[in-house]
């Protein structure tokens, strides 16, 4: 098992690092006056050298975002620092413990890179679930709040946001900050070029953000050490499911997802089989218990047909139908498609449908297939990934157990009321608004 | 002018654009209220000086809003994958019992709201219930009796 070396949550479990004595005390904001002694382009190098890429989801590389923000003369507009903390992957809370738990490197991670980049303005997106989280970077900026010298001119404000997962996507995550439906726009132009108020902004994850103290402190090359190449550091897995020890790990990148199961989460809970592994909250490929030996890294998951995504690590056991784990993935994405592009809005809804019509054992071959095609007809045609990330899942459920689907054609669900999933209630399910104008009778 | 319109003209001058305080003005709006009726929506509409059918069109979009009225409490069951595994249905179920209503239903007393939500991010602590939206972590059904005493208790 790989020894854990931690970075990004490094001190809290010895000390209260909600505190500012506490954060100070294991030099908090040590790595901010280092970086500000530094010209802003000498601190998006470190990040380079460092290889850090983006916690979110996609991976990109943070140095290299920041290098798109145009300089202070190339666009007299005011440039934003934007936060992703709307984590709500099904899978993933990394983001929720780094916020409860290291208030304070996030925040110096927010105002290095504010300086970074040269802006003065930094919204932080936090989902409006997230109530803990929120009162913890809340509380940590009053500590700071008078504090000039720290701040620097920087202005930290914390948006809350009312339930929609699709403003984890960057441009509905901007849509909804700027008072409307978080609806994805069309990219190009991206953010960096035309964001926030169609200003140059960086939209950054609270992961992401909480690596850049560590990283200024100990130099770019020295974190790249860390982890593998490519997949450089240190990352929060979340571990959740039928596992013994479920929570958030930091691991370096390269551990395998037999360890993070077995050696960290306990393996399989109540002396169960592992049946199947969702790697990267419930947007990725999933994983038979037989590929678990891949290392938990950008390019070895990229080369077995999956991804990191949020690093939402999800244990199934033998006791879950594959069916009704695409139904209540599909009904997720089904629930959250924002509505804008037709076949997101229309394909999660026919998704849902053929996996209840094979579920109630009433599809025929055929409708196997056309699941499938409406997948594909799905994929590469929306502005966003929701429906794309829906449709590879759920397709990769039936390529991968592909018997089991078959089974459920001969008139009913092999597993039924064994399966921990047989008839869950899904928000799409139930009825919590009805029409506010009433039609008379 | 209300207590309600002076907040929301705090909250716009924190953004560069006021239309920015949209979700929070909302926000208060329903603590005021208790959900958004139309009251609420016109008063959170004057706040912003937008109308009250752009906050309208902006509040449905999003599931936090509520466009009906709900119980003084609110119990969210998550039901999303990581938590169904390890039984929310049958957490869920319990709640059901207890409260004698049926997912996305309020007690005939009007305390209480039953609903199930998408994941609220606390899947390695599952099952994640969220009572008037403080998390409650590795809920199981035999709990549910103790929880909804206390929501009881509480008035």
């Amino acid at each position: 098992m790989a020894e854990p070396r931690l970075v990004v949550l490094q001190g809290a479990d010895e000390r209260d690092l909600t505190k500012l004595s506490e954060y100070r005390a294991i030099g908090g904001y040590d790595a901010l006056a280092k970086a500000r002694a530094l010209a802003p382009q000498a601190v998006i190098d470190e990040l380079l050298a460092s290889n850090l890429r983006g916690r979110g989801g996609a991976f990109f590389a943070t140095g290299r975002k920041w290098s798109f923000i145009p300089k202070p003369d190339q666009n007299p507009n005011p440039h934003y620092l934007v936060v992703n903390a709307d984590e709500s992957e099904p899978g993933s809370f990394k983001d929720n413990e780094i916020l409860s738990r290291v208030p304070h490197r996030f925040i110096e991670g927010c105002l290095i890179t504010a300086h970074a980049v040269e802006s003065k303005h930094v919204f932080v997106y936090i989902r409006g679930e997230y109530l803990g989280p929120f009162e913890a970077v809340r509380d940590a900026l009053e500590e700071i709040r008078d504090d000039e010298r720290l701040l620097g001119g920087v202005t930290i404000v914390v948006h809350r946001g009312a339930g929609a997962y699709i403003c984890g996507e960057e441009t509905a995550l901007l849509e909804s900050l700027e008072g409307k439906r978080g609806q994805p726009r069309s990219k190009p132009p991206f953010p960096a070029i035309s964001g926030l108020y169609a200003s140059p902004t960086v939209v950054n994850n609270v992961e992401t953000l909480a690596t850049v103290p560590p990283i200024v402190a100990m130099g770019g090359a020295a974190y790249a050490k860390l982890g593998v190449e490519n997949s450089t550091g240190t990352r929060v897995v979340s571990l959740s499911g039928n596992l013994v020890r479920g929570g958030n790990y930091e691991v370096a990148h390269g551990i395998t997802l037999r360890e993070l199961i077995y050696d960290l989460g306990g393996g399989i809970a109540e002396g169960r089989e592992l049946k199947a592994v969702i790697p990267g909250g419930s947007s990725t490929v999933i994983l038979t218990a037989e590929e678990i030996d891949v290392p938990y890294d950008y390019d070895a998951l990229a080369e077995v047909g999956t991804a990191m995504g949020s690093a939402g690590v999800i244990a199934i056991d033998d006791r879950c139908c594959m069916v009704q784990l695409g139904i209540r993935v599909s009904e997720f994405y089904e629930h959250e498609s924002c509505g804008k592009c037709t076949p997101c809005r229309e394909g999660t809804r026919w998704m849902t449908a053929i996996l209840r019509k094979l579920e109630a054992g009433e599809a025929s071959d055929s409708e196997l297939d056309l699941l499938l095609d409406v997948c594909d007809r799905i994929n590469g045609k929306c502005l966003c990934p929701l429906g794309e990330t829906a449709a590879m899942a759920v397709a990769s459920y039936v390529l991968k157990f592909r018997d089991e689907f078959l089974a459920h054609l001969d008139g009913s669900c092999p597993f039924g009321s064994q399966s921990p999933l047989d008839g869950v209630v899904a928000p799409v399910n139930q009825h919590t608004h009805s029409p506010v104008a009433e039609v008379p009778a | 002018m209300s207590a309600l319109h002076d907040e929301i003209r705090e909250l716009m001058a924190l953004y560069p654009e006021a239309r920015s305080a949209t979700l929070p003005a909302l926000r208060l709006a329903q603590e005021k209220h208790g959900w958004l009726s139309p009251e609420a929506l016109r008063e959170a509409a004057e706040g912003l000086g937008e109308t009250p059918a752009y906050c309208m069109s902006v509040a449905s979009f999003y599931d936090m809003f509520h466009l009906e009225p709900v119980g003084r409490h609110l119990v969210e069951v998550c039901t999303n994958v990581s938590c169904a595994l390890v039984g929310a249905q049958q957490v869920l179920e319990a709640f059901e019992r207890e409260l004698e209503v049926r997912a996305g239903e309020t007690t005939e007393d009007g305390e209480v709201t039953l609903r199930t939500v998408e994941c609220l991010g606390g899947c390695g602590w599952a099952t994640i219930v969220a009572l008037d939206h403080r998390y409650r972590t590795h809920v199981q059904a035999d709990d549910v009796g103790a929880i909804v005493e206390e929501l009881r208790a509480d008035g």
